[in-house]
This record gives C-alpha cells, sequence and structure tokens, in this order.
C-alpha cells in the first residue's frame, strides 16, 4: 500500500493539514487509492440517487409529452406540447398558482422575521433559555397529519379559535375559518408557520452563536445601539444562515400539501381557495391516472422552483461556499 | 454585571419572560388541547371548546379514547409498519449517505467536482415533482402496496449527503492524516476515525430522517390501499370518513401519533442542536 511511501514524506509530526513535502510518486499512489474508495464509497448512494431522482426525472420529462396513462390498453403516443397547453390553459391550475404565490410571499418573510426574532430571543442568557427553546422547536416534531386535524378542530366555527376571537372582539369577528373562501387559507399559514418555525430558530440560532462576542464589544465601544447592532452586526454576521432559511422555507412552501389535503372540507376548498400545484399535480396524475399531464405540472412546477432558486442565489449572491 | 451579559440581558428581564411564556403558550396550546381532548368524552370536546374548559380534560373519561382509536384505526399494525418503514430508512440512510458526503468532501478522485453539483442540484429538486413518475415505475415493477416502494425512494437523499459533505469539509484533516501514516486504509479511516467524529451529523440526519419518514403523507397516499402497509399519519383517515365524528378517539390517535416522535426528540435533542451548528445546514 501506499501507506509507505506516505510516511516517508510526511513531516514529523505527521498532523500538518496542508500536507506539504508530498512527493509526486507519494500524491499519485494517494490519488489512485482515493479513486477507487471514492467510487467505492459513493457507489450505494448514487445508484439509489440515479434510480429514485434521476431516473423518475427524466420520465417525467418524457411522458409529459405523451398521452401516457397509469393503466391502459392503448397504447401510448406523442402529443407534443398538449399536456402543456392544457396544463397552461386551465384555470384551476393559475388558481394553485396563484394560491402557492400567496402562501410564499406572506409566509416566507413573516416565518423568517418570526425565527430570527425568537432565535435572538433564546440566545440570550436568560434564565431557562434551553426550555423555551424547546418548547418553541417542539410543533417541528409533530406530525403534520396530526397537526392538521388538531388546528381543524381549533378553527372550527365554534371552537377555540372563536372563543378568542370573540373576546377579543367583543363578538365582531368570529368566521367560519375553514368554510371561507377568504380565510381557510390564512387559517392554513398559521398553522404552517406554528409548525415550521422553530426548525428555522433552531437554524438562525446556530449562525447566531457564530458570530464573535468582539463584534459586539467593539459596536458597544462605538456607541451602536441596540437596534444598530442588531443591524450592523447580528444581521451580516448570520447572512448565510438567512439566506439557507429563506431557499429552504421558499422550496418548502411550494410544496403545500398536506394541509390543505386535509383541513378544508374538501381537498383544496372551499371552491379552489386553498388549492395548490402539489394538489392539481396529485388529483390529476392519482385521481384521473393521467400521467402525462401530471408529469407537464411536475416539470412546469419544478422550473418555477428552478428559477426562483437560481433568482434568489443571484439576487443575494452568496459569498463562496464552505472551505 | 459585566459589558456583555447587559448587552445580552436588555433592560427587562421580567419583560422577556413575559414575551417568552406568551410565546410559550401560542407553540403549547394546540398540543395541551389535544392531550386534554384526547381524555374527555366525545361529545364533550366540540361543546367545551369554547371556553378555558377546552384545556381541562373534563368529563374525564380515562384512556377509553385511546382504546377505541387503537381498534377503530388498527392502530397496533400500522404503528408497527411505520416503526418498520422509518427505521429501514434512517438505518440505511444513515450509512449510504454519510459515505456519500465523506467521498464528496475528503477523497480525490476524478468526476468529484461534477458529483458535487449534481447533488446539490438535486437538493431543489421536490419530491413531489418526482412521485407520478415514481408511481408509474412502481406500477410496472409490480411493488405497489409493498413497504419496499415506501422505503427504497427515501434512502438516499441529496440533502443529508450535503449535511454530511458540509461536515467532513468543516473536520480538520489531522486525524485522517494520522491514521494515514499509521497505515490505515480509506475504510479503516472511515469507520474508525471518522464515522466517530461525525456523530453531532448523524444524529442530526437521524432526528430529521425520522421525522420526515415518520410524517410521509403524499406517497403513501399514491402508494397503499389497504391497512397491511399503510403508515400511521394515514390512519386519521379512518376517522373522518365513519361518521359521526369521534373527536376525542381522533385526538388520541393524534397524540399516539406524535408521542413516539416527541420521545426521540427529547433524548436526542443535545445531539441535535450541537449537529446543526456544526454542520454546513446554517450556512
Amino acid at each position: 500500500m501506499s501507506a509507505e511511501t506516505t510516511t516517508k514524506n510526511v513531516p514529523e509530526s505527521g498532523i500538518d493539514p496542508a500536507r506539504p513535502g508530498r512527493t509526486a510518486t507519494g500524491r499519485r499512489r494517494d490519488r489512485a487509492r482515493d479513486t477507487w474508495a471514492g467510487w467505492l464509497f459513493s457507489a450505494p448512494g448514487l445508484l439509489l440517487l440515479g434510480l429514485f431522482m434521476i431516473a423518475p426525472f427524466l420520465m417525467a420529462a418524457y411522458f409529459s409529452f405523451t398521452n401516457q396513462r397509469l393503466i391502459s390498453p392503448l397504447p401510448t403516443r406523442f402529443v407534443g406540447l398538449d399536456n402543456y397547453t392544457s396544463v397552461l390553459g386551465s384555470s384551476s391550475f393559475w388558481q394553485a398558482f396563484g394560491n402557492n404565490v400567496t402562501f410564499v410571499l406572506v409566509v416566507v418573510p413573516v416565518q423568517t422575521a418570526f425565527a430570527l426574532w425568537l432565535a435572538v430571543l433564546v440566545n440570550t442568557k436568560i434564565r431557562g433559555r434551553v426550555i423555551y427553546r424547546t418548547i418553541y422547536f417542539l410543533p417541528v416534531v409533530t406530525v403534520i397529519a396530526a397537526a392538521s386535524v388538531v388546528w381543524t378542530l381549533l378553527y372550527n366555527p365554534r371552537g377555540l379559535v372563536n372563543a378568542v376571537m370573540e373576546t377579543v372582539t367583543f363578538g365582531a369577528f368570529a368566521p367560519d375559518w375553514l368554510g371561507s373562501t377568504t380565510w381557510a387559507l390564512p387559517a392554513i399559514i398559521v398553522t404552517s408557520i406554528w409548525q415550521g418555525v422553530g426548525f428555522q430558530m433552531v437554524i438562525l440560532l446556530a449562525a447566531l452563536q457564530d458570530v464573535p462576542d468582539q463584534l459586539y464589544e467593539a459596536a458597544e465601544i462605538d456607541g451602536a445601539t441596540r437596534w444598530q447592532q442588531f443591524r450592523n452586526v447580528t444581521v451580516p454576521g448570520i447572512r448565510n444562515g438567512l439566506i439557507f432559511v429563506v431557499t429552504v422555507t421558499t422550496i418548502l412552501s411550494f410544496r403545500l400539501f398536506d394541509q390543505v389535503w386535509i383541513m378544508p372540507q374538501t381537498p383544496g376548498g372551499p371552491l379552489g381557495s386553498t388549492r395548490t400545484m402539489m394538489l392539481e399535480l396529485v388529483e390529476t396524475g392519482f385521481g384521473q391516472q393521467q400521467i402525462g399531464a401530471a408529469s407537464a405540472i411536475a416539470v412546469t412546477f419544478f422550473v418555477i422552483v428552478l428559477l426562483i432558486t437560481i433568482g434568489q442565489r443571484r439576487f443575494v449572491r452568496e459569498e463562496g461556499e464552505a472551505s | 454585571m459585566s459589558a456583555t451579559t447587559t448587552r445580552r440581558l436588555g433592560g427587562g428581564h421580567l419583560l422577556q419572560h413575559a414575551v417568552m411564556i406568551v410565546l410559550a403558550a401560542f407553540f403549547l396550546f394546540p398540543l395541551v388541547y389535544m392531550l386534554a381532548s384526547s381524555l374527555k368524552e366525545d361529545g364533550a370536546v366540540l361543546a367545551g371548546s369554547d371556553s378555558f374548559d377546552a384545556m381541562l380534560p373534563t368529563p374525564w373519561v380515562g384512556t377509553e379514547n385511546y382504546g377505541d382509536a387503537v381498534t377503530r384505526a388498527s392502530f397496533g399494525r400500522v404503528f408497527l409498519n411505520s416503526v418498520i418503514i422509518s427505521s429501514v430508512i434512517v438505518g440505511l440512510g444513515l450509512v449510504v449517505n454519510s459515505l456519500l458526503g465523506y467521498a464528496l468532501a475528503r477523497l480525490r478522485f476524478t468526476g468529484r467536482g461534477f458529483l458535487v453539483a449534481v447533488v446539490i442540484s438535486l437538493i431543489i429538486i421536490p419530491f413531489e415533482a418526482l412521485a407520478v413518475p415514481l408511481l408509474f415505475m412502481s406500477a410496472e415493477l409490480g411493488i405497489l402496496d409493498t413497504y419496499q416502494v415506501q422505503i427504497l425512494p427515501f434512502i438516499a437523499n441529496p440533502l443529508f449527503v450535503y449535511l454530511f459533505y458540509t461536515f467532513f469539509l468543516n473536520v480538520p484533516v489531522s486525524l485522517e492524516e494520522a491514521a494515514r501514516v499509521d497505515g490505515a486504509g480509506p475504510v479503516r479511516i472511515f469507520w474508525s476515525v471518522v464515522a466517530p467524529l461525525a456523530r453531532p451529523a448523524y444524529a442530526t440526519m437521524a432526528i430529521l430522517g425520522f421525522l420526515f419518514s415518520w410524517g410521509q403523507f403524499l406517497w403513501p397516499v399514491m402508494v397503499t390501499r389497504g391497512v397491511d402497509v399503510r403508515p400511521l399519519p394515514l390512519g386519521i383517515g379512518t376517522f373522518k370518513t365513519t361518521p359521526p365524528v369521534q373527536w376525542g378517539d381522533i385526538m388520541a390517535y393524534a397524540a399516539m401519533m406524535t408521542l413516539p416522535l416527541l420521545v426521540i426528540f427529547l433524548i436526542f435533542q443535545r445531539y441535535f442542536v450541537q449537529g446543526v451548528a456544526s454542520s454546513g445546514v446554517k450556512g
């Protein structure tokens, strides 16, 4: 094995991370060994990713140009852009798209700001901060299906949410949340934020703890107020954490499905006011078994998410990947 | 009080506690409500929900709802299904994803740069966009309505590969170098030096992986029919379809579905927070 060569050429400490003093032979031997080990280590993961992500992705692209059905005696044939024109021409798709956009535009900023606030709160040296942090995180550890059912009951016209609303507004405001075309989506938004914000909080908390204390001390000496410290020290210090949170929250928000399937009386209801692209996809592909049309929705969906992700990256111009 | 602590505490201790307690109440009340409702008479769940009584388990029926939920939704069966599916996904996932992440971070082999780019771009492909062709594939392979169809697509996960990748990038190479000097090959190095170091990353993936797979809803709706292989979350549908709606039973079922996750999280919480802190997830 190349270990002998390696030994000879490594400086006595043998622990210099920069690996100086290697001869060309040593490096080449290392490289050969790394190559087989690299592929050996990667093989299982790559095989599974290829089979269950890359292959289906290519299939979706292919199916979207055919009239493929789940089970059908008729042969599959090419239909060109028919699936795309019918998807993009249907009002229910645009309604779903609009709902998705509304959901994202509300959830991403609100949830990120809320998560940051929570992270700042639990990052203080206040007594019991671990308990607070655990409690804020608990909803993340609930199953979405369970949380959705509990909230459905809370949103009942005669439920707890309305009991509170009636007290606060003296009976002026107590809608049938999930039965109303106006309030169903906001109700689902609140549930989603309740469920998801703790996760973002933990990520931002980890980022906050990496901001060196000296920076705050320096800012304090310069006479910066707390708000100025937050603006000029904290926010730049956790920039990458914030970018990660915004990107992930955006992608997850576009994938909204479980809540709109479980919470309204009928999935996506009332009158499509909580219909999302994922619901559209499941109803077409699974409900009506039209694989071709559903694939067109999937591809459209992927392109939208891709464009948004690229757009966000461009916009923030992330500074170099880790190391 | 030092300058640092003053900054951190700010002015009002009490005020901050007050704010944080109100927030805690916001996060906790649905869970308390779930538990309280699961312990009271079915009829009383909705009737008493417009007052503070909603938070109290009265009239108390003990574990009656839990018993009902267990029999009505074949709880034992679906619980076992969920345990099998989630543990296999997480167990194999820990091995597969960490090996790939390590190879990408540390082993200099041809094609590595390309593979890193592929894995990162796979992260943004939502599973839902693949669900339809996967459904078709599974139908063709004749594995619908099995455990395999619920396990195989989720073992390798680009997000977890990326998590390990960034974790290993941040681990100093010195230990591996030392092991190399001692003549250890890549497999030995990974097994006895690298993997033990990566405990926080493994804990993070284990918790997140368990959360994802335990809560799976869309895919099982598509690929399973009977109760034989169906996981827990789908069981909740059983209660909605068979009227009259027994809210106590539903809440008991929801509680039983949630409790295992809560317990696992509380046990591993420390590692999890460490893992998020030491991995590249935070950026």
